[in-house]
């Protein structure tokens, strides 16, 4: 090889007369590496997060923490002095259950509208009712949960003729208007990302819209209109202000939407502020904050392992 | 040859009717509800706004004057917490879009947004506590609250900032490395410049959302009550999003239009900045050069 005849020492003057690294070429590798941190940050913040809050419930979790007594027992009885419990059952029902039912009245519609968004509505009518729902979207919890207590309370009163509003109905249907926005908004664009081909190929065999959707369009999109759906329930799952001012936040094992119920995130929530730092209560909530990010974590996982066997199947 | 409908072509065409009709009615009771809900809070809340409203504190005991030291507090929370995030969002967004490669370590980046953004807003809460407040020592202050909505609102700016990224198409970018340019220089001079706008209305959106947000600030920084401004980043500050909790929850005898009043002010800040954003975004898609 020609390379064998060249001295090393030539090598050098070679490679030193071709570097042609200045400036621009160090800010560019600074610049690389910066946005490399920002880029690793999302790790770094979600590590973080449950290092952290692990850290906080970690003295329950080994002494105190006993798992029947956590999943078995519906009293969640922090505060009393000779013997207390920390049962999260009925913690864990109260927030099922208003995810649930905000999940029964808000997925029809969600992706009822979705379809109609997607696949009937053209040009400024469908611009406007995205721009509708992008604005629901926008409605800041804490005042979902001042609309369940001062607007849906009294009205729910009212027409059931019951002494307390603030129960599983209200919650769920705050949460239900809350997290259908976000629904639908998935669920339109997983319905747009059926390529129009699809659509094209069953239009010209004769079939109608409708056919077109419930044939075509509908099972091409399944896996994106299931992980919507997920998100939501995710977000009912999470959601703390109004939950916490719509449910009535009494420890409770419901037997009708009418009972009041408590939610984790609304306990954690309430009851931080009067703990005292490190102590058994207090780590116990971070213990239930443990319990809730895991259950996001896996919600959150299954959703992007379902939209990404959209990628891989047949579209 | 006339063409006949078919006993089979009618029941479809009602049948496609039906759907649409019911379509629609599902839309609009998504949407219906919400609009009736906010005339009400109007109805309710209107005799609350006034200038003194927005200039006065609250007094006796929170059952009147105004949301003034709220509305300033709100202000240096979201405004640190762009600080932090608005940085740190960007160049996340610069790395996933411009230099990722295609890898198990790209692929766990965005199941970390996407999980970051899943993430409860009380656990974030608990982890502002442990992290900012504790460890790092800043004590319940407006530093660690808006450390804490910074986090929680990285997903936004990285999201929307990433699409406005790849919305500038490839070849500008081969057109500029032709030239011998580094990839700073593409970014510096053709990426970021043509995607500016964009990824403001991300950013924009970002300040909506970190304004309504109540539980990450309620233990890390926002205080119930008090009287005086926050003099520094580690003093403790009121809230508009928490003041509406308080007055509506902890607080006996506040008249009814106090708290509506609030609610108000909350949406009206939230929808305009949505506005603003949506409406930029219509503008420039209109005026897209390529």
């Amino acid at each position: 090889m020609i390379m064998n005849n060249i001295t090393s020492a030539d090598n050098n003057r070679r490679r030193a007369s071709a570097d042609r690294r200045n400036m621009d070429w160090y800010l560019d590798l600074l610049v690389r590496f910066l946005v490399f941190i920002g880029g690793i940050s999302a790790i770094i913040f979600i590590l973080g997060i449950f290092v952290f809050i692990t850290s906080q419930g970690i003295g329950f979790l080994l002494d105190r923490f006993d798992i029947a007594e956590f999943f078995g027992s519906p009293l969640w009885r922090p505060t009393s002095e000779e013997h207390p419990t920390y049962g999260a059952l009925a913690l864990i029902v109260g927030t099922a259950s208003i995810t649930g039912f905000a999940m029964l009245v808000s997925v029809p519609f969600s992706l009822g509208a979705a379809i109609y968004i997607a696949e009937f509505a053209q040009g400024k009518v469908r611009e406007t009712l995205k721009v509708l729902v992008e604005l629901l979207a926008a409605i800041p919890s804490v005042v979902w949960g001042f609309i369940g207590l001062s607007i849906m309370n009294p009205f729910i009163i009212k027409l059931f003729n019951i002494p307390v509003g603030l129960n599983i109905l209200n919650a769920g249907i705050i949460l239900g208007l809350m997290a259908a926005p976000i629904m639908a908004t998935i669920a339109e664009d997983a319905l747009k990302a059926v390529p129009d081909t699809y659509r094209e190929a069953a239009e010209a065999m004769g079939a109608t819209r409708w056919q077109v959707i419930s044939r075509v369009t509908l099972p091409s999109a399944k896996n994106g209109l299931m992980a919507a759906v997920l998100l939501g329930v995710g977000r009912g799952f999470g959601e703390t202000m109004a939950v916490l001012m719509a449910s009535g936040h009494s420890v409770n094992l419901p037997t009708s939407p009418f009972d009041s119920v408590r939610a984790l995130t609304a306990t954690i929530a309430a009851e931080l502020g009067e703990t005292a730092q490190g102590s058994e209560h207090y780590q116990a909530l971070f213990t239930l904050g443990i319990f809730l990010f895991i259950v996001t974590f896996i919600i959150n996982l299954t959703a992007d392992i379902v939209v990404r066997g959209i990628r891989k199947g047949n579209i | 040859m006339t063409f006949e409908a078919t006993e089979l072509n009618i029941r479809n065409k009602k049948m496609e009717k039906l759907f649409r009709i019911l379509f629609l009615m599902m839309t609009l009771l998504l949407i219906l509800p919400v609009l009736i809900i906010i005339c009400l809070l109007l109805a309710e809340g209107h005799e609350a706004l006034s200038v003194d409203f927005f200039l006065t504190a609250p007094q006796n005991g929170m059952t009147a004057g105004g949301i003034f030291p709220a509305l300033v507090g709100t202000l240096w929370l979201v405004a640190i917490a762009l600080l932090v995030s608005v940085p740190l969002g960007v160049a996340a967004a610069l790395y996933l879009s411009e230099y990722a490669p295609d890898n198990w370590l790209t692929r766990i980046i965005n199941l970390a947004i996407v999980n970051l953004a899943g993430v409860p807003s009380i656990v974030h809460a608990l982890f502002g506590v442990g992290a900012f407040v504790l460890f790092f020592g800043f004590g319940t202050s407006i530093l660690a609250a808006s450390f804490t909505l910074a986090i929680m609102t990285l997903p936004v700016v990285i999201v929307s900032t990433r699409e406005s990224l790849q919305a500038v198409p490839l070849a500008f970018r081969e057109a500029c490395w032709n030239m011998g340019a580094t990839r700073w220089q593409t970014i510096r001079h053709v990426v970021l410049p043509n995607s500016i706008s964009g990824i403001l209305t991300g950013i924009i959106l970002e300040v909506s959302r970190s304004v309504g947000e109540t539980a990450p600030i309620m233990f890390t920084g926002a205080a119930f009550f008090l009287p005086f401004l926050p003099q520094s980043v580690f003093d403790q500050t009121m809230a508009l999003s928490l003041h509406l909790f308080v007055i509506s929850t902890q607080v006996p005898g506040v008249p009814e239009h106090l708290p509506f009043g609030v609610a108000l002010v909350l949406i009206g800040i939230v929808l305009l900045l949505n506005s603003i954003s949506i409406a930029f975004r219509m503008y420039l898609r209109g005026k897209k050069k390529w």
